[in-house]
Order: structure tokens, then C-alpha cells, then sequence
């Protein structure tokens, strides 16, 4: 049995059906983010696992043990909240003591965890100051201290960065990360940032409308996306509509230029699909090693920084591409007739 | 149905209970006058009294020149200390707040010594002189609340910009004043003005001590000589009471709906 | 008028001068008229005598019976009108509830002076609604039970009409200011609800109790027309006395009642040295 066993989670407000269906078996030491758009009901599930919402039926599981009749202070759960949350009338250190001392621990303990969790954090002078004096990311790392202090069986991280400068975000997800690593806390980490959900997480849950659309690994999820939703809710995607000519080959046309994919399409002649491609599988200009091709002509450049992203337009549909920026290549004009080659094996089909 | 919740509605209904008494006895003792029925009476007979109409008339009139002045005293003010003294905030709103510590017979007290008949500016020698004296006691009473009411207007609106704007446009001070920032903060001061005229009306020491004829007084000696005229004014009161915070909420309302969503 | 040249700058003060004036006039000059005048003998110079003369018993008795209708009144308003905050804030009360509420208490709390006493005449007193429905329906006669509305505890009855309103008015923003997310955090840490009040809700909340303890004292305190319509002369509360003094005082020695006038300012400056106090203790964690 998994160390966090959800089964057939459901929760209605009034007649709106928030979380349908819910499954989810989180192993020990796990890191596992649920992903989705705002109102997909990913917050709503994290709160019926700390306790918070009480499900209208499903069960939740902690440690082989049937929690959803418990109040939240009777969990052992951490969690952190988006806007920090520190308690401000309380110090850093006695934020951080604060479930020792409500558990009625001695002082000495208190003391000794305090210190231990402003070293693990890295603000190890910060004790004696009041939240007010603290800047967002250290609240933030005050307030997973504060989480970690109970020592809980499980933590879990409400969009924990999501108020702070995008800077502090990645540094800060990489040092959450590794405390929880090095901790080896299984934890359910709630975002809207596909970046944070595929740097951090062993598995991510893609949520859509109160249903999650696909379990699985980053790579998975950003590669082999299982639905349409969740292959445009991670990662940019040309969306492209084309017509079936041969589907026991793989033939078909988009805008008037053929493609051959190479394998079966499970639809008939004639019938319209849709295709999915990322803009870092195109590359401009014709390439040896790749087996697709189409022609149109640059609608504009986007320079991004280190990336260009070229729009180019086909008859009447439009693929963006990105290529890496190089000082000694010029960019594309906008109106310059281009060839924009790709490897068949990376295109998806969806039907419809 | 959760334990907390009971003790919520049981609280409520206690204090339901705690006002709405002496509403319900005051209109039904108001509507006693004529024995064994009820009858709007008391009613009439203070509302057909000359003296009911001289000394309302007056308190709102009083009521009225308070809330212009205090307009014209705090309004120009708080907008300076926003724009150009942020230092003195600190002194204006102690000052403001005073008023809420210094009892408003300690203020009385002191006008009368101190511009008595025999002092250096001798106002309460003549009505106009006493008059202007109550209507400065009034406007001091409604300074916490009028400056507070302003301030938050103020708040609301981007001062410095909105003055750049009209001067570079090559607006005067009383322009800018009178056209851009009074419109922009007037539901503020509607606010404060509903505010100051609902204590105004019935105010009594300040009325009572400057001897003028104001409505509070009027009530006072009513209330020590009949007995069932008294209970029709208090509901006429709190009538105009509620109107005034009515309107205070109607006017918020409605800068709302005006409002760009922010 | 043309606008300020950039050298003007160092003339901004002027703009404030109508304020000050204004301010100097008619709140500040007057009130330290009083004070000096506590102190000034007869032909100048300073004594305490006028001060001394508050010491006889029935002024020590007016100053005592004020100060504990002031403190009852603002204790209890604040406690009630605590407790009615939280149900409408924290208590789970449906939202409808609230609004009315909110302008109900507006109204309320502006509510005294004589018609509130007229209120509570025609409520509490002797041919009162309450008072002649206890007595024909069940027969207490609570006049007869030693209840009195001219009394200590008819006075904090009726204050309390303003007082609790006053009361929920400051407080229920200071209580939606209490975030969700600390009551969670708290829970989710072990803390029983007890605890999370005591150690989060109440601190955070304690400069705001304080505060309004000190306005609502002062509130009650220098609170005339209420009690002078309720009761005459019969109970000697300072500000009545006070009032008494003035109205009578022309021709005889005005300096018992700037004694009495600075014995005020001193009661209720104490209540706010007292907040102050306090509140700074209570307000480190504050910006």
C-alpha cells in the first residue's frame, strides 16, 4: 500500500462538481505536484488532504491510516500557504517552535529544532527578527521551516511561490527541492507554473475541471501528453489542423503540403485531425537528419533573449519555432520565404 | 449544525433583543398619548409647536454652515498634507483625534472663559458672536470624523498626479481645489457630512451652555416637562439618524458602481 | 492665483496655517485655558489650591462613580460587542446578517444624547414598556427589586446602547483583518482553536481592543446629555457636576470648575497614556 493512498475523491459545492473521481498513490518520500489552471480543484483536493475540506465521498489514506474524519491538527501534516502566513506577532523562532509548543514540548527541544530548521533554511541569525523585516523569499523559507518543524508525515505546499519576483522563485524551488531531498518528506506541491511542476517534481498530476488527466513523470507528461488539454497546458504547442489522405501510411495535408508520418493514423480518409507540435521541434531551413518539411513565409520575429521565436505562416494556419540565438546568425526578415523542417516522430495526433 | 454557530446566533439574538427594546417601547410609549388607543397625538402636537420649528430649523441650519466649514477647513488641509507635508501627518491627525479625548464640556468650558464678554475677542457677547463660537465647537466635535472621512477619499485618488496634470494644463490652486480634487473625493466628504449633521442635530452641552436655541436644549426641556411628546422626538431622531447613515451607504454604493474596477 | 514658483517650496507651511489657526482657536487654546486656569490664583501665580479643593467627598464621589460607569460601560461594550463581531465575522453567521448589522450600529452609536435617554424612559423607567410588562405579565416589579434606571446600572444600561455599536464598528474590520490562512496554519501545526486565539487572534487583535477601550471610555466619560436627560441632577456624575458649576458659576468662583474641567482632561488622558503604553508594548511586531 502507498504511503498516501486518495481513492474515488469527489467534492461537490452546492451542485458544482469540483473534483470528480479523484486517484492518486503517492510512495514514500515522494515529490508530487498537481498542475492545472486556477478553479481546476487542485487547491481543493490539497485542502481535503490536510483537512480543511471534507470530501463528499472517497477516502485519503496517511500511512495506512483513514484520515478524513480528523480535524487538521490531529494529521501531523505541514503546510505552507501562498501568502506566507507567518503568524506576524510572533519572531522567526517562535514561528518556527510554534507546533512544538501548542504539542506542549520542553523549551530545550523547542530550542534545539529551532536551530536545527534556521539551519536548514540558511538564516540561521534570523531567530530574533519579526516577519515584517523579512523579505517574501525568506517568509516563504521561515514558513517551511515552520512546516518541517512537527516533523509531519507529509508536506504539503499550497503555490508557495507564486507571490514572489521570478528570480527568488527558481532559486527557491531548487532549495525546496533539495530540503526535501535531503529530509525525504513526501510532499504535494500545488502550482500553476508548468516550469515549477517539471523542474521539481517526480510525478506530476495534471488537473483540468475537477478531473486529473494524466499521472506521470515530467519527461512523460511534456513528451507524450495523454490529452489535448494537458499537451496545451504544458509547454507552448502549434496546434495544427490537417486533412487525412492515406491513414494506413500516415498521409496527410496541412494547408496543401503533404506530410507522410510513417504510421498508422486512426481515423479515416478524408476526415480533419488535429496536430500538436512543440516550437523547439522545428528548426528553419531544410535539415539532413529530419524527415518533415513545409514551406511559408516569416510572419514576425520575437527575439526573446536567448531563444528566437519565428512565426511562419502556411496557407491560412500559423507554426511558431524557436531557435536558439546566435550572435553570428541573423535573424529572418518578416516576408522571407523559409522551409521549416521536423521529425516526424515528434508530431502528435490528436482526433478532431 | 457546529457548536460555535450556536453561540454565534445566541449572541445575536441577545443583542437583537437589548435593541430593539427600547426602540419598540419608545414608539409605542410615543403613541400612548390619547388614552386607551393608539393615536399619532404626540405627534402632532409636537410638530404643530413653534418652538419644534424654530429650533430644528435652526439645528439644521447650524448643522449645515458645520459641515461647510469643516469642508473648507479640512479638505484644503488634508490635501496639502498629502502633497506637500507628509511630515505634519502625524501632528494633524493627533490633533484631529483630540477631540474624541477632550470632553465636549472641557471645550465649552473653555470658550466661555476665554471669550467671554470681558476677554480680548469678546464673542459670546452678542448671538452672531455666540453663534460663530457654536458653530466652531460643532465643527472641532466633527473633526475626527470629517478629517478621517476626507483623508480616506484621498487615499483613493493619486493626489500628486492628478495635480501635476492640472497644472501642467495651467490650472490655479482654487481650480484645482474646487475642480478636480473636491468632485474626485466628494463622495468622501458626503460621507463625513451625513456623519456631522447626524450629530449635530441633536447635540446638547455645546447648545445648551452658549444658551442658544438649538434643537438639543428644546428636547431636554420637553423631556423635563411632558411625558409622552419626548418619546415621539426621540423616534423622529432616530429616524433622521438613520437616514443620514442611509444616505452614507447609498453614496458608497454608488461610487462604486461609477468606479473602474481596480 | 498663479501656481508657486519653485522657491515657494520652503513656504508650504503656509497652507496649513488656516488649519492651525483654526485648531489654536478653538480645540487647543481653550483646552490649555482650562488647564492654566486649574493652576492660576486669584491675582496670578501658581497654586494648587483649586486642584486640592476636588478632595472633598462628594466631588471624590462624582470623580469614583464616573470613572466606574465609564470603565463598566467600555468593558462591557467591548466584550459584547466583541462577541457580536465574532459571530458576524468568525462565527459563521450567513452574510446577510452582516450589512444590516454594520449600518444598524452606525446608527446606533450616534444615538445618545437626550433622545436615548428618552428612549430608555419610555423602555426602563417607571411606566416604561419593559418595566409594565414584567410587572402585569409575570409580577416583578424590578423598580421594586432595587432597580433603578437613575442608578450606576440604569446609566451603564443605556451607555451600553452606543457603546457595543461603537465597538463593533472598529472592531469587526480589525477581525476581517485576522487572515484565513493564519487560523489554518495554526490547525494544521497542532494548535487547538483556544490556542490560536490566545497565541495569534488575540495578540494581533490587542492594540485594536486597547484602543477602543480608551475611546470608549473616554466616550462614556465626557458623556453630559444622556445622563443630564435622564436623571437631572439627581446623580452626581462629574460632567454633571461640571455642567452644574458652569450654568451657575457667573458670579462665583469659576476655579472649582477648571479643577473639575482639568480633573476630565487627567481621567481620560490617563485612559490614552495608558493605550499608548500598552499599545507600544503590545505593537513590536508592527511596521
Amino acid at each position: 500500500m502507498a504511503f498516501l493512498d486518495i481513492t474515488r475523491l469527489e467534492k461537490f459545492y452546492g451542485t458544482t462538481h469540483v473534483v470528480k473521481d479523484f486517484n492518486l498513490a503517492v510512495e514514500k518520500g515522494e515529490f508530487i505536484s498537481f498542475l492545472g489552471p486556477s478553479g481546476c480543484g487542485k487547491t481543493t483536493t490539497l485542502r481535503m488532504v490536510a483537512g480543511f475540506e471534507t470530501p463528499s465521498s472517497g477516502s485519503i489514506r496517511i500511512d495506512g491510516r483513514d484520515v478524513v474524519n480528523l480535524r487538521p491538527n490531529q494529521r501531523n501534516i505541514g503546510m505552507v500557504f501562498q501568502a506566507y502566513a507567518l503568524f506576524p506577532n510572533l519572531t522567526v523562532a517562535q514561528n518556527i517552535g510554534f507546533g512544538l509548543k501548542v504539542a506542549g514540548r520542553p523549551r530545550a527541544e523547542i530550542d534545539e529544532r529551532v536551530r536545527e530548521m534556521l539551519g536548514i533554511i540558511h538564516l540561521p541569525e534570523l531567530g530574533g527578527r519579526f516577519p515584517f523585516q523579512l523579505s517574501g523569499g525568506q517568509q516563504q523559507r521561515v514558513a517551511l521551516a515552520r512546516a518541517l518543524a512537527i516533523r509531519p508525515k507529509l508536506l504539503l505546499l499550497d503555490e508557495p511561490l507564486s507571490a514572489l519576483d521570478a528570480k527568488i522563485r527558481v532559486s527557491l524551488r531548487q532549495e525546496i527541492r533539495a530540503i526535501q531531498k535531503k529530509l525525504g518528506i513526501t510532499t504535494i506541491y500545488v502550482t500553476h507554473d508548468q516550469e515549477e511542476a517539471l523542474s521539481m517534481s517526480d510525478r506530476i498530476v495534471v488537473m483540468n475541471a475537477g478531473v486529473a488527466e494524466q499521472v506521470g513523470d515530467p519527461f512523460t507528461i511534456y513528451n507524450r501528453p495523454a490529452t489535448r488539454f494537458v499537451a496545451g497546458f504544458v509547454g507552448t504547442l502549434n496546434a495544427l489542423d490537417a486533412i487525412v489522405t492515406d491513414p494506413a501510411t500516415g498521409s496527410i495535408t496541412l494547408d496543401g503540403q503533404p506530410i507522410r508520418l510513417n504510421r498508422p493514423i486512426d481515423a479515416a480518409a478524408g476526415a480533419s485531425i488535429g496536430l500538436a507540435l512543440r516550437p523547439e521541434t522545428l528548426a528553419l531551413g531544410p535539415r539532413p537528419e529530419t524527415d518533415g518539411s513545409l514551406r511559408g513565409t516569416v510572419r514576425d520575429v520575437q527575439f526573446l533573449g536567448s531563444v528566437l521565436r519565428v512565426r511562419v505562416a502556411l496557407d491560412g494556419q500559423v507554426v511558431a519555432l524557436d531557435s536558439f540565438n546566435t550572435a553570428a546568425l541573423r535573424p529572418p526578415a518578416v516576408g522571407d520565404a523559409v522551409e521549416v523542417s521536423f521529425a516526424t516522430a515528434d508530431v502528435l495526433v490528436s482526433d478532431g | 449544525m457546529k457548536p460555535s454557530r450556536i453561540w454565534a446566533w445566541l449572541a445575536l439574538a441577545v443583542g437583537a433583543l437589548y435593541f430593539a427594546l427600547p426602540l419598540i417601547g419608545t414608539i409605542e410609549f410615543s403613541l400612548r398619548m390619547r388614552r386607551g388607543v393608539y393615536s399619532f397625538d404626540a405627534y402632532r402636537a409636537v410638530l404643530s409647536d413653534p418652538q419644534f420649528r424654530a429650533t430644528f430649523s435652526f439645528s439644521v441650519f447650524m448643522a449645515l454652515m458645520t459641515i461647510v466649514l469643516g469642508v473648507l477647513v479640512i479638505a484644503p488641509t488634508a490635501y496639502w498634507v498629502r502633497l506637500k507635508l507628509p511630515r505634519w501627518r502625524p501632528i494633524v491627525e493627533f490633533i484631529t483625534l483630540l477631540p474624541l479625548v477632550v470632553p465636549p464640556i472641557v471645550l465649552v468650558f473653555g470658550y466661555i472663559r476665554l471669550y467671554n464678554t470681558s476677554s480680548w475677542l469678546p464673542l459670546t457677547g452678542t448671538a452672531g458672536g455666540t453663534n460663530l463660537l457654536l458653530l466652531a465647537g460643532y465643527t472641532v466635535l466633527a473633526l475626527p470624523y470629517m478629517y478621517r472621512a476626507v483623508d480616506t477619499g484621498l487615499r483613493t485618488i493619486d493626489v500628486a498626479t492628478l495635480t501635476e496634470a492640472a497644472q501642467s494644463l495651467g490650472a490655479g490652486w482654487i481650480t484645482i481645489m474646487a475642480r478636480i480634487i473636491l468632485p474626485n473625493i466628494m463622495v468622501a466628504i458626503l460621507s463625513g457630512a451625513f456623519l456631522t449633521f447626524a450629530i449635530v442635530i441633536g447635540e446638547f452641552v455645546l447648545a445648551a451652555l452658549l444658551n442658544r436655541p438649538a434643537f438639543g436644549p428644546y428636547l431636554q426641556v420637553l423631556g423635563a416637562n411632558r411625558a409622552y411628546e419626548p418619546a415621539a422626538l426621540a423616534v423622529i431622531t432616530f429616524a433622521i439618524t438613520w437616514a443620514c447613515m442611509g444616505l452614507i451607504q447609498l453614496v458608497t454604493r454608488l461610487q462604486k458602481h461609477t468606479q473602474v474596477p481596480r | 492665483m498663479a501656481a508657486p514658483a519653485p522657491t515657494a517650496r520652503s513656504w508650504a507651511w503656509l497652507g496649513m496655517l488656516p488649519f492651525t489657526l483654526f485648531a489654536l482657536m478653538f480645540l487647543l487654546v481653550p483646552t490649555m485655558f482650562i488647564v492654566v486656569g486649574a493652576f492660576r490664583a486669584e491675582g496670578g501665580g501658581f497654586t494648587l489650591d483649586h486642584v486640592m479643593n476636588l478632595f472633598t467627598p462628594s466631588i471624590l464621589a462624582a470623580f469614583s462613580i464616573s470613572i466606574r460607569i465609564s470603565l463598566a460601560s467600555a468593558f462591557l461594550g467591548c466584550v459584547i460587542g466583541f462577541a457580536v463581531a465574532c459571530s458576524i465575522t468568525v462565527g459563521g453567521l450567513p452574510g446577510w446578517i452582516r450589512g444590516p448589522l454594520l449600518t444598524f450600529s452606525g446608527v446606533a452609536s450616534n444615538f445618545a444624547g437626550v433622545p436615548l435617554a428618552f428612549a430608555f424612559l419610555a423602555t426602563l423607567g417607571r411606566l416604561g414598556l419593559v418595566t409594565v410588562f414584567l410587572r402585569e405579565w409575570f409580577g416583578i416589579n424590578i423598580y421594586a427589586l432595587g432597580f433603578n434606571l437613575l442608578s450606576f446600572w440604569g446609566l451603564t444600561l443605556t451607555y451600553l446602547f452606543f457603546q457595543i455599536p461603537l465597538m463593533i464598528l472598529i472592531v469587526t474590520p480589525a477581525l476581517d483583518g485576522l487572515r484565513r490562512e493564519w487560523r489554518e496554519a495554526a490547525e494544521v501545526l497542532g494548535a487547538s482553536r483556544a490556542q490560536y486565539w490566545w497565541m495569534v487572534a488575540f495578540p494581533i487583535l490587542w492594540p485594536t481592543l486597547l484602543g477602543t477601550l480608551a475611546l470608549l471610555f473616554a466616550n462614556a466619560f465626557g458623556a453630559v446629555a444622556t445622563a443630564y436627560a435622564l436623571t437631572g441632577s439627581s446623580l452626581s456624575i462629574v460632567p454633571i457636576v461640571l455642567f452644574a458649576q458652569i450654568r451657575g458659576d457667573v458670579l462665583q468662583d469659576p476655579h472649582i470648575g477648571y479643577a473639575l474641567a482639568f480633573g476630565m482632561i487627567v481621567v481620560t488622558g490617563i485612559g490614552n497614556a495608558f493605550y499608548i503604553w500598552m499599545r507600544s508594548r503590545a505593537e513590536r511586531w508592527i511596521k
